[in-house]
């Protein structure tokens, strides 16, 4: 099967590219949308002490047709899986996913040998961009996340790295 | 230059100024209510995006302008589209005859009045069309509710309109702001020897301005918690954007009349600036007061919403008509 031409590759407007990145990246809109504890922080990365608004990312869409960003919070169970993939194929191009926490990332605690319910990765169902280690993520984690999703997009860091005390 | 003072001319000038001021308007009141939201919730709000985040409607419009557009399969494809212009250019139509200042004026025709009123009235159409072209079960209920929801709230509206109607005795917008020259008791929202409730009128039609432009507490329209996003569930990309657009073109719109009918428009009571100021002046307080509305009370059930009108609205309003029409009798 031939692979298909990426057009962005042959032609490049690279002012107007950078333009819209630069756009995009100021304007992740999240989708209303959360499956377990991790969406608890999420809603903490929303409130007042983290405000993720900072960054012009708190306008959570409830449709997925007006949001840019997925953040996958929780456990998906076989069950959700559909509803989830759905979700995912129902938002329009540009689109980025974040897998939130262990859950999302491979299935974290849930995870043993026989287990039937749980999908281990949200990244078996559909690509993810940014992946937020943690059980759960603490709010700064989050927020961590969406400026290296900005980082993807633009190719620049906003802020440097903070470095833990040696 | 004289050809800048011919009719067709000017008419054009005008059109593209409304257009400016609209466009501006939404981005920036967008800007205003987010970072308002910051402030009531006690958080700065967007001040990432440029200096103070003054960029922040510049980089949502440009992500809006470049997302995918769909027409969704099974849609009506036609009204689907036309839906948001549908929505957007009766706002625009109506700024036309609202006087910024005595001569700042697109057309100064003697019913005004009248004409805004029947041209926001298709507002509800619009959206109505919308959800219905969406083929969308969230749209379809959200528009049911957004009709009965404006037609309850037309009627208070319009008799309260037609209460101040009697007091003025004119629908020529810029006669009504003459009227009320003075010192700020001459304005129509202070004139209680006419009509002792004329500061409830003014609460009945901001009430009613609320539920009219689908703004919370009465935002049926757009009912996350209920309906995913109520109307525009199916709409993507700059669709959404224009019915963002049209939703603060109301708002200016309705705060505007609000200023003209109730707060003597571009009257100043020292007479210290030029019209157009106090105008302005009088219309962001107002807007200012809808965003503060909107993130101090929590949407109300839609049954308490359609008893607020016809239960107490509406009655009131009709004794309000009553009084003030016996008091001119009297009087």
């Amino acid at each position: 099967m031939e692979t298909p031409v990426d057009t962005s590759q042959i032609v490049q407007f690279a002012a107007l590219d950078d333009l819209l990145a630069l756009s995009r990246a100021n304007s992740l809109w999240p989708l209303t949308f959360g499956l377990a504890c991790c969406a608890i922080e999420m809603m903490a990365a929303g409130g007042p002490r983290f405000d993720i608004s900072r960054f012009g990312a708190e306008v959570f869409r409830p449709s997925p047709r007006q949001a840019d960003v997925m953040i996958v919070a929780g456990t998906i169970n076989k069950k959700m899986a559909p509803a989830v993939k759905t979700l995912y194929d129902q938002m329009l191009e540009p689109k980025w996913v974040i897998a939130m926490g262990n859950c999302a990332i491979s299935g974290g605690p849930f995870v043993f040998p026989g287990q039937y319910a749980v999908v281990e990765g949200v990244d078996k169902l559909f690509p993810v961009d940014v992946y937020i280690p943690g059980c759960p993520p603490r709010p700064e984690a989050l927020i961590e996340g969406i400026l290296a999703l900005e980082q993807k997009l633009t190719g620049k860091r906003r802020w440097p790295v903070v470095k833990p005390p040696q | 230059m004289s050809f800048l003072t011919a009719e067709p001319v000017r008419l054009l000038l005008a059109l593209v100024c409304i257009m400016a001021f609209v466009g501006l308007n939404a981005a920036y009141l967008v800007l205003a209510e987010r970072k308002g939201a910051g402030r009531f919730q006690r958080r700065p709000g967007p001040n990432e995006a440029g200096y103070g985040g003054w960029l922040q409607p510049v980089a949502d419009v440009a992500k809006l302008l470049s997302k995918q557009l769909i027409v969704p399969p099974g849609t009506d494809t036609i009204l689907f589209r036309l839906a948001p212009l549908m929505v957007i250019s009766p706002a625009m139509m109506c700024l036309a005859v609202i006087p910024f200042s005595q001569t700042l004026v697109a057309r100064n025709i003697n019913v005004g009045l009248l004409m805004v009123f029947s041209f926001g009235s298709i507002n509800v159409m619009a959206i109505m069309l919308s959800g219905w072209a969406s083929r969308n079960k969230y749209a379809i209920i959200s528009a049911a509710r957004v009709v009965s929801q404006n037609v309850a709230y037309e009627i208070p509206m319009l008799l309260v309109v037609i209460t101040l109607l009697m007091v003025t005795g004119t629908m020529d917008l810029n006669e009504i702001v003459r009227q009320q020259a003075g010192w700020f008791w001459h304005w129509n929202l202070f004139k209680v020897w006419v009509n002792p409730l004329m500061p409830v009128t003014f609460v009945i039609f901001f009430i009613c301005m609320l539920a009219e432009t689908n703004r919370a507490p009465f935002d049926m329209a757009e009912a996350e918690s209920e309906l995913v996003a109520g109307v525009f569930t199916e709409y993507a990309g700059m669709g959404f954007g224009v019915f963002f657009m049209a939703e603060y073109a109301n708002i200016v719109l309705g705060c505007s009349l609000g200023t003209v009918l109730f707060l003597g428009g571009w009257q100043s009571p020292f007479g210290l600036w030029p019209g157009v100021v106090w105008f302005l002046l009088k219309l962001y307080a107002l807007i200012f007061t809808v965003i503060w509305v909107r993130w101090t009370f929590p949407r109300t059930q839609f049954y308490n919403l359609l008893n607020l009108s016809w239960k107490i609205l509406i009655p009131i309003s009709l004794f309000t008509l009553l009084l003030s029409s016996a008091m001119i009798k009297l009087f």
